[in-house]
């Protein structure tokens, strides 16, 4: 089913991520991931919710969005132009010998080695989720031990912005 | 102005207008109860059960248009009032529900009543509030009742910890509130109106389906317009019962599942279905993709989320109904009022009117017939859910607004008894009938005290034939007369249990009895009367889709 992602600009008050969570929950939407942070006004957060679902959901979820009180804005990034970025921590297991193996895929993705141990390493990488799966999926052969995705986070680029 | 916190509330209520709030004190509302104990502006109606405050308010508000009032304390109190709520919610009644918390220092740590009720209440409340600072009790109320009587109507809860109510804080009440986030559309946008203007222009076959919304919207007078003006047929929904009156040749009644034979076929048949203040809901609509098959479809409602929700419609209008109407009816040209349309839906209408067999029997249908006939069709009516509610829909003509009062979305039995009394509290001059069965009225009928304590004139109707009556007819006709578990054949005696209460309280058997039993009620002004009517036990509800089918197949008899 096809992916949305949508920007949720919504009132910094307590109780709010449970407000749109159980939104999603009690209405069957599926949430792929879903990012929370703050924004460049204090009394504002910003939600980036990646959802699954045909178009007429995603005008449902929409609507639905707008009802609640604390939610402000929701924008549609999935057809206009945006930076998509995820941030992801891969625990791979390593040692000696596969290392500069390790080293060449993770120089080719702009990845860092934030963490080195005996057995073990940590990757750390930006991108859009596309070279984020591709990065895990090179990874995955020497054994992945732990890993973490933030969820994607979006903006429209500048042009796009009203 | 130095205030408790308490104190500011019942100040922040009074200038929000509210005469009345129903409830029951517990520990986590003792400081607010102290106030009220002073309290000269406010009226406190004391309940038996919570629920009841729930549903007073609830019909308090559905007859009076106003925000109703309820208030209980922490935890159970709290709970209790759940499905009141949800009720309102569900049928999109102005609420706004306070509920005692435990002292904000207690909070989070399970303590004695505690309940996480804002959790608890958060898909069944338009929103809701835990307030954390004392000096934000004035501007919650004000926000409450903004967002409770607006846009689409619903509830809102406040919680108010024990300490907050006793705090002090320097009361004012504010002049306006800034909600940037909350603004309902109110007038619909030229464009669609203009579209919609050319669909019915262009209609040949024009229906009217009307909802709660037009009952909501005060939007009877332009929906009366629309109808004569093209000449549509106009069905309505349990809801939308009262937004037109059932007494002119173009009513149909109500449609779906327990609707008119002549309402069900012009739905199916007609070239345009304009649907106002209404939201397709599955008892209304029988199997989706069979509901008016043939018709262009123009959908107004207040909330743009009922839009394209369950049907796609061609032309979607948001905004208030009666003001989408009123631009509308400028717009759009006189019809034929003897279009062979009309003539046809008249046709049905004549040949398959709503009818029961009466053997001599004293049937439920009669009943009700005669509470139209005796109060001259002017009353409120009150239902709980089942058949009772489904006949008093059916054999009673509703022609104004905010006279029938039933938990439509919900379907809440135990709603009608306390609806009543808050529906009397609002309308005190008014004859207020509760319709009831005997498995309802078991519900809430502690609220039968509330009514005796506080002199309310309500008339509680039981159509009592010993049987969770509307479970039974679907076992009867869908699970093979399996009557698993809906036999009440070991009920009270309701008229010694109306006594004890101190009620009036008279039981009838016989159809030639309740002209007499219905005048006695009539005639008493200060307290209640229960009539017990003893009627025939497998009587069913005609017409009747069975759920998942189309409208037009409907089982008569």
């Amino acid at each position: 089913m096809k992916k949305h992602t949508i920007a949720v600009i919504v009132e910094n008050r307590p109780g709010v991520l449970s407000r749109v969570s159980g939104l999603f929950s009690r209405r069957g939407y599926n949430i792929h991931s879903l990012a929370v942070g703050t924004t460049e006004d204090e009394n504002l957060s910003r939600m980036t919710i990646v959802v699954q679902g045909d178009d007429e959901t995603l005008e449902q979820i929409v609507k639905q969005l707008y009802k609640l009180i604390d939610v402000v804005r929701v924008h549609e990034l999935s057809n206009i132009s945006a930076v998509d970025r995820e941030l992801v921590l891969i625990k791979v297991s390593a040692n000696e010998a596969v290392r500069p193996e390790i080293q060449q895929i993770v120089d080719i993705f702009r990845a860092k080695i934030v963490d080195l141990g005996e057995s073990a390493l940590i990757v750390e990488a930006t991108g859009d989720s596309e070279k984020i799966d591709a990065l895990e999926n090179m990874l995955k052969k020497y054994g992945i031990k732990e890993m973490v995705r933030t969820g994607k986070i979006s903006l429209a680029r500048s042009e796009e912005t009203k | 102005m130095e205030l408790t916190g308490a104190q500011a509330l019942l100040e922040s209520l009074k200038k929000e207008g509210v005469e009345v709030i129903f409830g029951l004190p517990g520990g986590s509302t003792l400081p607010l109860y102290d106030a009220l104990f002073a309290e000269k502006g406010i009226r406190h109606i004391l309940v038996r059960h919570e629920q009841g405050a729930g549903h007073a308010a609830d019909g308090y508000a559905r007859v009076t248009g106003k925000v109703g009032v309820c208030l209980a304390t922490s935890g159970p109190g709290a709970t209790n009032l759940v499905t009141a709520i949800a009720n309102a919610h569900m049928d999109s009644v102005p609420m706004v529900a306070i509920t005692g918390q435990v002292a904000s220092p207690l909070l989070g740590r399970d303590s004695f009543q505690e309940v996480d009720i804002t959790g608890i209440t958060l898909p069944i409340t338009k929103h809701n509030y835990l307030v954390k600072r004392p000096e934000d009790i004035p501007d919650t109320v004000k926000e409450a009742f903004h967002i409770a009587s607006t846009g689409r109507p619903g509830p809102v809860l406040i919680d108010i910890p024990k300490d907050m109510q006793m705090k002090k804080i320097d009361f004012k009440y504010p002049e306006s509130i800034s909600m940037p986030a909350y603004k309902p559309t109110y007038h619909g946008h030229p464009k669609q109106i203009s579209a919609a203007a050319k669909l019915i222009d262009d209609s040949k076959k024009p229906m009217i389906y009307a909802g709660g919304g037009a009952v909501n919207a005060g939007a009877d007078a332009e929906l009366l317009e629309l109808a004569t003006k093209i000449s549509a047929p106009v069905t309505t929904t349990l809801m939308g019962k009262g937004a037109f009156p059932e007494n002119n040749r173009l009513s149909l009644g109500m449609l779906g599942m327990h609707g008119t034979v002549y309402a069900n076929y012009a739905v199916t048949e007609c070239d345009l279905l304009i649907a106002v203040g209404a939201r397709f809901d599955d008892r209304v609509t029988g199997r989706i993709e069979h509901f008016a098959p043939h018709a262009k479809v123009i959908h107004i409602d207040i909330d743009p989320a009922e839009i394209g929700k369950n049907v796609s419609v061609d032309v979607p209008i948001v905004g208030d109904v009666k003001n989408v109407l009123c631009a509308l009816n400028s717009r759009i040209k006189q019809k034929d009022p003897g279009s062979e349309w009309v003539a046809k839906v008249m046709a049905w209408k004549e040949k398959h009117p709503l009818c029961y067999k009466s053997n001599g029997s004293l049937k439920p249908q009669f009943v009700i017939e005669e509470i139209d006939r005796i109060t001259g069709g002017d009353a409120i009516i009150c239902t709980e859910v089942g058949q009772n509610q489904m006949w008093a829909a059916q054999h009673f003509r509703y022609t104004k607004p905010r006279t029938f009062i039933s938990s439509g979305g919900l379907g809440t039995m135990g709603f009608g008894l306390p609806a009543a009394m808050g529906a009397q509290v609002g309308c005190p001059d008014k004859l207020v009938f509760n319709i009831a069965g005997d498995g309802s009225i078991q519900m809430n009928i502690q609220e039968l005290n509330t009514l005796v304590n506080n002199k309310l004139p309500v008339i509680v109707v039981i159509l009592n034939n010993q049987y969770l009556g509307m479970v039974r007819q679907w076992q009867e006709l869908l699970h093979g007369k399996r009557y698993s578990h809906t036999d009440l054949d070991n009920n009270p005696d309701f008229v010694k249990i109306a006594q004890a209460y101190g009620a009036q309280a008279i039981r009838v058997e016989k159809p030639e009895d309740v002209e007499k039993a219905l005048k006695k009620a009539i005639a008493k002004r200060d307290g209640p009367t229960v009539i017990d009517f003893v009627v025939a036990r497998e009587e069913n509800v005609f017409p009747f889709v069975p759920a998942g089918q189309a409208i037009n197949e409907m089982l008569v008899d």
